[in-house]
């Protein structure tokens, strides 16, 4: 084994790649979840944004199509669970699931003849100067334009959850449905919003993993990524800055892990490539032990069935 | 404008009427996919859910196909159904299943080639204590820890997947199998070989085992007051905290009893039909069970009928898949849409739609 | 003749089986102090909720300050200049002060602005508030206030007040009335609801008194006695419980220093709490909602196990038991929470009589359920207690309240409890199934058993208890003989001021 052949400047570089799908997940879940819902369908959203920002970009000749295609087909499927669990009152811990479940299976249909293509590719930022500046330039100023895309996400849900009056409202809504009711807010039509933006998000997400970090289309290629988006919101206790820590930290490991096997670590394969599982897993564990004020900082109202009575 | 209104009592109509809407309205939605991707509806509903059972031609294969698919989805969805119904949400059972195989499976090959009544047994038993342990994972944590169990034992089928592809490139790889990955054939080793019971029955252990765990999960809720307690938890915590009620043990129980029962499924299910373990001998059967325990209403006699109705959709899906070229994915859809729909129609359960004029909402 | 600022002609409202509001019509002046008078499920909170757009009414119109005014949502009645502070606060616990009340505004001011705002209205009403403070580190009194200034910033014509004193102390009550009197004097209209007849003859102008959604009278409060008008609200003469002097066994159930932390972010910690209670002996525990009397009920009960001997019964340590085998022993509870708590919605009456009484009754026959047997004792409890239900069939939920509450009250007495801990046993009751209720508590006493009633209502406590303590931040008092306890002498304990006056001597 060899383990000088890891050279920090590319896996810091490309841990970001690594990461960026799972940040787009986790903040659209982040803010889902602010506004009380808890959607299970993050799997299924990705893989869904993963095959039609393909399949689109394939068809159109242009990654940027690609990607506000898999937005609307995330959002478009996250509609389906809203309908559920806003509309019909369903359980939203089965709804959930049942999205994954469908979105599995409807984007395995929608790829049957996508398997083997190549996808155009995306440029990636030059910029003139900050590009070229050595090692930063290369960890920092080399990306395509997706990776920046999703910090500024983090950047501006932050901003508006904590300075905006609409992010104060959908706080108010995750924190108690029934006082934001009985103030006039439309708490059911806050929830979709909310939920449909998760859905593109999710989608997005999908689509970065098929348009540039494989870059290619396999049945299932998200492999358990939605879940662990759903991990990094409960380690970020629901704040989005944390989110990016949690996204970065998982790139790092999965990053680490390639390197890991390149270097010809004589552990077998399997064993490295699921230690970013088990590392959420240990994640998980370590958040939700600690009794600070942070692990409590759920919303209130996450996961409950909103009916009004009058 | 539509109105809901919460009903004073669930209706008990509904409960039974809205799985059977459910599946009516899933035959319309998937004849409508099938139809956009240029299959005759009528002729790919008719091949799913009629020709399997009914047709000359077929039935004689399709028929005992039944129970082989119905067993092991059968007896994971009971297990599931302990915890659903006490709001434990167990969605690993793929990774207890797989576990319990490779378990129950190790067990087995240690002992190659020994023949002896006893060693088939003693598989089944460390299937079991394999799929115990695996949901041991989640409901520690969460016991201990307040980990979340749904995404714990969702993280843990991929540790298992990966581990399931560990044995059968490494471990338990066939020494003669000429490097191709996959243990031995167990159908090929008689001490420990799950066959048929009842000629083209499809009847096999696993079977057997899913019948006696109905019986045995339908006298535990109906009768016992573990099932009253399970009941009273999922609905009401606090008033089941009132009652006396270990939240923690039932979280161990209801976790362990899923387990068991994956597991059990993963062990009869690699000695019998699978015959060997390879890293998709699976099926996904885990997560289709999740289906099954809803459309069962978490009912175990729900359950039994719901599991042969959605292994009817796998092996009319691979029928419709030889006959019609209908891409198997569509399957995979068809039975998420299910799902769906059943959720979607259960608010008739427990509420009243009203027809209003305009009202603040 | 002025015109009214606010007028309601025959305002109707249905719901499946139950006419809220029958015609109802009466009218409010500027400055006036309205009081709206019934019982529980009179149909007041319908009737102010149409007032409020939360909910349209079927039939009738309402007329403000000569326009007329029928609000789709509550937006439009804030607009038109229409406040309410709720009985349940509809605030955010994990959100600040001037958060909660930025979200109860439509054009709220900048949030610098908004601060010093409120700093300054609440100071002019002697309310005083930090805006920055969480709302769910706050006490009760305390939330009200954030409701109100929310309200009073937007210079209402007309604020709705729900049961205000509820979660007071007299102290408090009195502090509020003087907010309400200098309003009152500026020109803004109170509708005032309560059911407590002394404060509506103390602080209102006028009075509507409402019984099963009808008007029956509308007067002047200070010239009834207080007699009068809870008939007019009852409709019927009051039947006063009787209770003989009793005298009182050995210590039967004792806390013994017994301190528990909060279970959750704004819960309230039991700190160092003693108590005893006799055979035959009624403790009556009040308290402003919040101050732990959830968690000193959940202490006794044994849903919350502490050291073994900071809880002991017949002089045996027994705090590590759990809920279960204190019932074993005698020892049982009824939760304030009847939904939810002491009883399981969706379950019916007969699995929601084994919820207690699964061991006690030997309704539980090696682990299996003896449902024939749970059936008889839930028709007993039914029929022992006047429960108005189809049948034990019936979901828990669609019991009215003070049905369940009777249920759940009969429950546990008719296991012939040796303790029995009750914490608002007749919350949102109507009052013939109150006089009921605490009526079978004094009965249950006499009959040799110790009970505790933990309550907010003090009336309830000064005519069942024979001593009596009160609950503030999680400390106990020391228990004083209920028979010549002053308001006065009360309030203070409420305050938590007993205590600090005895660290003062």
């Amino acid at each position: 084994m060899d383990l000088s052949a890891i050279n920090p400047v590319l896996l810091v570089a490309s841990l970001m790649i690594a990461a960026t799908p799972i940040l787009l997940a986790a903040i659209g879940e982040l803010v889902v979840e602010r506004a009380g819902v808890l959607n299970l369908g993050v799997e299924g959203m990705m893989i869904i944004g993963a095959i039609c920002g393909f399949a689109i970009a394939v068809e159109t000749g242009s990654p940027l199509v690609g990607f506000v295609g898999a937005a609307f087909a995330g959002a478009a499927l996250s509609l389906l669970f809203a309908f559920l669990t806003q509309i019909m009152l369903a359980n939203q811990v089965a709804s959930g699931l049942a999205l994954t479940l469908f979105g599995l299976g409807l984007s395995a249909l929608i790829g049957q003849g996508y398997a083997g293509q190549k996808p155009p590719p995306t440029p990636r930022l030059d910029l003139p100067v900050l590009s070229d500046m050595p090692v930063l330039g290369q960890v920092l100023f080399s990306h395509d334009p997706m990776v920046y895309f999703a910090i500024a996400m983090i950047a501006a849900t932050w901003a508006v959850l904590k300075y905006s009056r609409v992010g104060l409202i959908l706080r108010a809504v995750g924190e108690n449905h029934d006082a934001a009711h009985a103030l006039g807010y439309k708490v059911v039509r806050i929830r979709i919003l909310a939920i449909m933006f998760g859905g593109a998000c999710a989608g997005l997400g999908g689509a970065y993993l098929s348009l540039i970090r494989v870059p290619q289309w396999t049945e299932g290629m998200t492999a358990g990524a939605g879940w662990i988006a759903l991990a990094i919101v409960v380690f970020a206790s629901w704040k989005p800055w944390r989110v990016m820590l949690g996204a970065y930290l998982f790139g790092g490991v999965t990053v680490l892990q390639f390197n890991l096997q390149a270097a010809g670590v004589s552990i077998p394969v399997q064993y490295l490539s699921m230690a970013p599982y088990v590392i959420t897993i240990l994640v998980l564990v370590i958040m939700s032990s600690s009794k600070s004020r942070a692990a409590l900082n759920a919303p209130a109202a996450l996961g409950r069935i909103f009916h009004a009575t009058h | 404008m539509l109105r809901l209104e919460k009903r004073p009592v669930p209706s008990k109509a509904w409960t039974i009427a809205t799985p059977l809407l459910a599946v009516l309205a899933t035959m319309v939605a998937g004849g409508i996919l099938f139809a956009i991707l240029g299959k005759d509806p009528v002729e790919a509903i008719r091949t799913i859910f009629w020709d399997p059972l009914f047709s000359e031609q077929f039935a004689a294969y399709s028929r005992p196909q039944l129970l082989v698919k119905a067993g092991p989805l059968i007896l994971i969805a009971i297990g599931l159904s302990f915890g659903f119904r006490a709001g434990i949400w167990n969605i690993g059972a793929e990774g207890q299943y797989i576990m319990g195989a490779i378990a129950g499976g190790a067990v087995g090959l240690a002992f190659y080639p020994t023949a002896g009544w006893y060693i088939f047994p003693l598989m089944v038993v460390a299937g079991a204590a394999g799929g115990w342990a695996w949901a041991m994972i989640p409901a520690i944590l969460r016991t201990r820890f307040n980990t979340n169990e749904i995404l714990v034992s969702l993280l843990l089928v991929y540790v298992a997947e990966h581990i399931l592809s560990a044995m059968s490139f490494g471990l338990l790889r066939n020494p003669e199998g000429h490097g191709f990955p996959g243990s031995r054939n167990f159908k090929e080793y008689d001490s420990v070989s799950n066959t048929e019971l009842i000629a083209n029955s499809g009847m096999h252990w696993g079977v057997v085992a899913a019948f006696i765990a109905v019986i045995f999960a339908y006298v535990i809720m109906t009768r016992h007051i573990l099932g009253y307690q399970i009941t009273l938890a999922g609905q009401s915590p606090r008033a089941a905290k009132f009652g006396g009620v270990n939240p923690n043990r039932l979280i161990v129980l209801c976790l362990g009893a899923s387990g068991v029962l994956a597991g059990l499924a993963g062990v009869f299910e690699v000695t019998g039909p699978a015959g060997q373990l390879t890293t998709d001998f699976n099926q996904g059967y885990g997560f289709t069970a999740i289906i099954v325990a809803f459309l069962g209403r978490l009912h175990p006699v729900g359950i039994l009928l719901a599991g042969l109705l959605m292994a009817l959709t796998y092996i009319g899906g691979d029928l419709a898949q030889l006959m019609m070229g209908l891409p198997k994915p569509a399957i995979q859809a068809f039975q998420g849409m299910l799902l769906f729909f059943l959720l979607a129609l259960d608010v008739l359960t427990n509420f009243r739609i009203r027809f209003k004029k305009s009202e603040a909402a | 003749m002025t015109e009214k600022l606010l007028t309601i002609d025959g305002l109707t409202k249905a719901y499946p089986g139950v006419v809220a509001n029958d015609k109802v019509s009466f009218g409010i002046d500027a400055g006036e102090v309205h009081a709206l008078l019934g019982e529980n499920g009179a149909g007041k909170s319908t009737l102010v909720k149409m007032i409020y757009g939360l909910v349209r009414p079927d039939a009738g119109n309402m007329t403000l300050m000569g326009n007329a005014f029928s609000p789709p949502e509550p937006r439009v009645a804030r607009a038109a200049g229409v406040a309410m502070v709720f009985q349940h606060f509809s605030l955010f616990e994990a959100l600040t002060v001037a958060e909660n009340i930025t979200l109860g505004m439509e054009n709220p001011p900048k949030h610098r602005e908004l601060s010093a705002r409120i700093t300054k209205v609440s100071h002019d009403y002697g309310l005083p508030l930090d805006p920055e403070r969480l709302v769910g580190e706050l006490s009760a009194g305390e939330r009200q206030r954030v409701e109100i200034i929310r309200c009073l910033l937007q210079d209402p014509k007309l604020l709705i007040m729900d049961e205000p004193t509820s979660v007071l102390t007299p102290q408090e009550v009195e502090v509020l009335f003087h907010t309400l009197r200098q309003l009152s004097s500026e020109g803004t209209a109170i509708l005032y609801i309560s059911h407590k007849l002394d404060e509506i003859r103390d602080i209102c102008d006028s009075a509507t008194v409402l019984r099963h959604g009808v008007v029956v009278d509308t007067c002047n409060p200070r010239e009834k006695s207080a007699r009068e008008l809870a008939e007019m609200m009852v409709g019927s003469a009051l039947h006063e419980p009787l209770r003989d002097a009793q005298a009182f066994g050995d210590v039967v159930l004792e806390l013994k220093g017994l301190s528990v932390p909060s279970a959750t972010q704004f819960g309230t910690s039991l700190k160092s709490v003693n108590m005893t209670v006799r055979a035959g002996e009624i403790l009556g525990i009040g308290g402003v909602a919040g101050n732990g009397q959830d968690e000193l009920l959940a202490a006794m009960s044994g849903e919350t196990p502490s050291a073994d001997t900071t809880v002991t019964f017949d002089g045996n340590g027994i705090g590590t038991l759990g809920p279960n085998e204190r019932r074993a022993l005698g020892i049982l509870a009824a939760p304030e929470e009847r939904l939810g708590h002491a009883a399981a919605p969706d379950m019916s009456l007969t699995e929601n009589a084994l919820l207690t009484a699964a061991f006690r009754e030997n309704l539980v026959k090696n682990g299996f359920v003896d449902w024939a047997s749970t059936r008889t004792f839930a028709k007993r409890v039914i029929k022992e207690f006047d429960v108005r239900t189809p049948g034990t069939r019936t979901a828990a939920r669609a019991l009215s309240g003070g049905n369940l509450q009777k249920f759940v009250i009969g429950r546990e007495v008719l296991q012939t409890p040796r303790v029995l801990v009750v914490n608002q046993p007749t919350w949102g009751v109507d009052a013939s199934a109150a006089a009921q209720i605490r009526q079978s508590l004094m009965d249950l006493a006499a009959s040799g058993a110790a009970v505790v009633v933990i309550s907010q209502d003090l009336d309830e406590l000064m005519e069942v208890s024979d001593n009596f303590c009160a609950l503030n931040e999680g400390h106990l008092t020391r228990p004083h003989p209920a028979k010549g306890l002053t308001v006065e002498e009360i309030g203070l304990m409420l305050g938590g001021m007993e205590e600090q006056e005895a660290a003062n001597a």
